[in-house]
């Protein structure tokens, strides 16, 4: 076999990316499967794994997660490159953005739950303008405003703590014998 | 024992976004709504007032006079000649857009806002 001349060289890094992507490209696909009355109202469980990420790994390898979940979870679902897909891309540019200056919130204060929030209202405000701007250009996408707000205050809170949950388990189970 | 991963700042940040969310409500939910009526007859403007001053005004039309209300941010007809009471029955009237017609009696009543809201008049 004659071999390859553009050989791709795959480190410890980008394995773990990989794998952690893939965590989070599955919980997308649960998140599309869980029904909720308000298209755009979801729960973002995909956002947990970002979180975490984030807490262990550092602000770059969570971008790296979340970039290649928007990807790869549009292409599964049949969505890329449709409106949707550009409302998940501008919503995890958004929370990553916020995530970069929560990040440096100090710890001994704020949890994972104070970044969860943070992200999860950049996220509806990203979407929210995308749709604004270029979507239905007009001002009565404002009005579902509140109801995006109530959805990321209660996502945010939950999914907040599902990351302080693993996150302790994480650390439980690495100090085990 | 979810309530010890909250730390202080968590529950701030918490009450900050509940805070900012219930304001949400008022602040995007009241938009649209009126604040002047515009009252025509035969087609021509008869007159235009403002919503926020409470009082009743009586339109003349070829049946008799249709009898309109405006009490804070709001207004409705509240008697008119025509046989169907349609107009009557469209109740109150406070968003920007919303209309009540008296065809019988040629009158017509409509709210107005800063912006108007699109129909399918407009296109």
């Amino acid at each position: 076999m004659i071999p390859s001349i553009t050989e791709l060289k795959v480190d410890a890094d980008d394995l773990r990316i990989a794998r952690l992507a893939a965590a989070a490209v599955g919980l997308s696909l649960v998140d599309a499967a869980i029904p909720l009355p308000l298209p755009g109202v979801k729960p973002g469980l995909a956002n947990i794994v970002a979180l975490l990420v984030l807490a262990r790994y550092g602000w770059k390898s969570a971008a790296w997660v979340s970039g290649l979940r928007v990807v790869a979870s549009a292409l599964l679902l049949g969505q890329f490159l449709a409106p949707g897909f550009f409302l998940s891309l501008a919503g995890a540019i958004c929370s990553l953005a916020a995530l970069a200056l929560a990040q440096y919130l100090p710890v001994r204060w704020f949890g994972l739950v104070s970044w969860s929030l943070t992200a999860s209202f950049a996220h509806i405000a990203g979407q929210v303008m995308l749709a604004r701007l270029w979507l239905v250009p007009h001002d009565g996408v404002f009005r579902l405003t509140p109801v995006f707000a109530l959805a990321a205050l209660v996502f945010g809170v939950i999914n907040g703590l599902i990351a302080c949950r693993l996150q302790r388990e994480f650390t439980l189970e690495a100090s085990a014998p | 024992m979810w309530l010890s991963f909250l730390r202080p700042g968590d529950l701030a940040l918490m009450l900050l976004a509940l805070l900012g969310t219930a304001l949400c409500f008022p602040l995007f939910w009241r938009g649209g709504a009126g604040d002047r009526l515009v009252i025509r007859q035969e087609g021509a403007l008869f007159l235009e007032v403002d919503l926020q001053t409470p009082r009743e005004i009586r339109v003349p039309g070829p049946l008799g006079e249709t009898r309109v209300v405006v009490e804070k941010g709001r207004a409705r007809v509240l008697a008119d000649p025509g046989p169907r009471q349609y107009c009557v029955r469209q109740g109150w009237l406070s968003r920007a857009g919303e209309i009540a017609i008296c065809a019988p009696n040629r009158v017509s009543l409509v709210i107005t806002g800063k912006d108007a809201p699109y129909d399918s008049l407009n296109y």
